[in-house]
């Protein structure tokens, strides 16, 4: 039977993989060529590369980076920040990403997820969502989490589904970084709306919080994880070893 | 030197960078007279059967690839590119494919079980049928990456593994020379990397 999935996600800025607390005050931790590596030697089901550069210069350096990732990693791979135009498929993929998430990019054009899952098919097209609560609704942010779209997230991630992405990262802002467990209600309303995989992010503070995840919610595809494990303190095999002792059935 | 067959469909970075990871010599090329020169072939492929079919047709690849896997020639189809090697699909319509597997392609969603997502995508098991030369090494139960909606069936005498997804999915097939795998070995980790290397030495 299909596995429950640990994605990694690498925020890459400048050639370095940074992780926040709540989007703001970004920590270095290391290169995203040899984390990916280990990353993917340790078990992980799959990796997320994030671009949070916003200079040309700096893009040039992810695309690299991206591409000598790639060439030693064999398994999939997705790509998102800075995703605004076919174009950037295009750069992405060409340096080995598999799929490709869209943020900002879909809330400014809408009808660039059609035309990507026209041109590449719905598996390679992922919808990414920042998403916060104002005055109780579950609200879209663009832009890093800096501007409020106003959109509701369930309506807006339906919305995209409809035009052909193929999975849902839904990354709750208000539990992202602060390692307090993943946003169960928030990813409750979004995997019953949709039909495609949802993975759940930001939030993951303890091996304890992934059980929790698929056990609470087994409409959940996977859990992405960060600064859990950049630090070492817990490995993709500890958290899937748990999971496993669950009788949730993970890849080992 | 393995060939992959390039006829505009589909993402082969992560195939080449495969076959550089576990020291085989291979080339992409859309040029016949290239993939001619190959002691072996790959099919890759992914997006809808009709269009590839289309493609791989319109860019003189499609008798060139029957003419090599009837000379004998090892030939793999990966994804879609496997798809391409059964007789018919049912995807949007009916279309035709290269014939060498009897059998056809049809929609995941008559076989899984009720509340599984479409398409198929993540990591699943391998669990072996007719025995294949391209697991050699491989235990039964190894997880393979997957992402597909629809799959080959009525080919039972041909197949060599299958998946388990709330019903039986068809994971690979073997006739003679002609090889598939409807997972993506160059996204399945070592084990992916197991099976191309088994397929180069073949």
């Amino acid at each position: 039977m299909i596995t429950k999935r640990i994605i990694p996600c690498l925020d890459v800025r400048d050639g370095r993989v940074v992780k926040g607390v709540n989007f703001q005050g970004l920590r270095d931790v290391s290169s995203p060529v040899e984390l990916a590596k280990t990353y993917s030697d340790s078990g992980a089901d799959e990796l997320v590369f994030y671009d949070i550069t916003a200079s040309a210069e700096g893009r040039r350096l992810f695309t690299d980076i991206l591409c000598e990732a790639a060439q030693n990693v064999f398994i999939p791979l997705t790509v998102g920040g800075g995703i605004n135009t076919l174009g950037d498929f295009d750069r992405v993929l060409k340096c080995g990403a598999d799929k490709v998430s869209v943020n900002s990019g879909a809330i400014r054009d809408p009808s660039l997820i059609g035309r990507a899952a026209k041109r590449y098919g719905d598996q390679c097209v992922v919808i990414s969502a920042d998403v916060k609560r104002v005055d109780g609704v579950f609200t879209v942010f663009a832009r890093g989490g800096r501007d409020n779209t106003g959109l509701e997230a369930v309506e807006w991630i339906r919305r995209c589904v409809g035009e052909g992405a193929g999975e849902v990262v839904l990354n709750s802002m208000d539990t992202d970084g602060v390692r307090g467990g993943f946003d169960l209600e928030m990813l409750r309303a979004v995997s019953e709306a949709v039909s495609v995989p949802v993975i759940a992010s930001g939030g993951a503070g303890s091996i304890r919080d992934f059980v929790t995840l698929f056990k609470t919610l087994p409409r959940v595809d996977a859990g992405l994880a960060a600064s859990i494990l950049h630090f070492g303190e817990v490995t993709v095999a500890d958290i899937k070893t748990a999971l496993r002792d669950e009788g949730i059935n993970v890849r080992i | 030197m393995v060939g992959i067959i390039d006829y505009g469909v589909g993402n082969l970075f992560s195939l080449q960078s495969s076959f550089a990871a576990i020291g085989e010599a291979c080339v992409v090329s859309g040029d016949p007279a290239v993939m001619r020169g190959c002691d072996r072939l790959i099919l890759p492929g992914v997006g809808a059967f009709e269009d590839a079919a289309r493609k791989l047709r319109e860019s003189g690849l499609y008798e060139l690839v029957l003419e090599e896997a009837r000379a004998g020639k090892p030939l793999m189809g990966i994804c879609l590119g496997m798809q391409l090697l059964f007789d018919r699909s049912f995807e949007y319509g009916e279309h035709r494919g290269l014939g060498f597997i009897p059998g056809d392609v049809a929609p995941i969603a008559d076989f899984i079980g009720p509340d599984l997502k479409i398409p198929h995508i993540g990591w699943n098991s391998l669990q072996f049928r007719n025995e294949s030369c391209i697991f050699k090494g491989v235990e039964n139960g190894s997880h393979v990456y997957f992402v597909h909606s629809y799959h080959a069936c009525r080919c039972e005498a041909y197949t060599t593994a299958v998946t388990d997804y709330g019903g039986t999915l068809t994971a690979s097939v073997e006739r003679g020379n002609v090889l598939g795998c409807q997972f993506h070995p160059e996204k399945s980790g070592s084990v992916g990397l197991r099976i191309l290397k088994n397929f180069a030495n073949l």
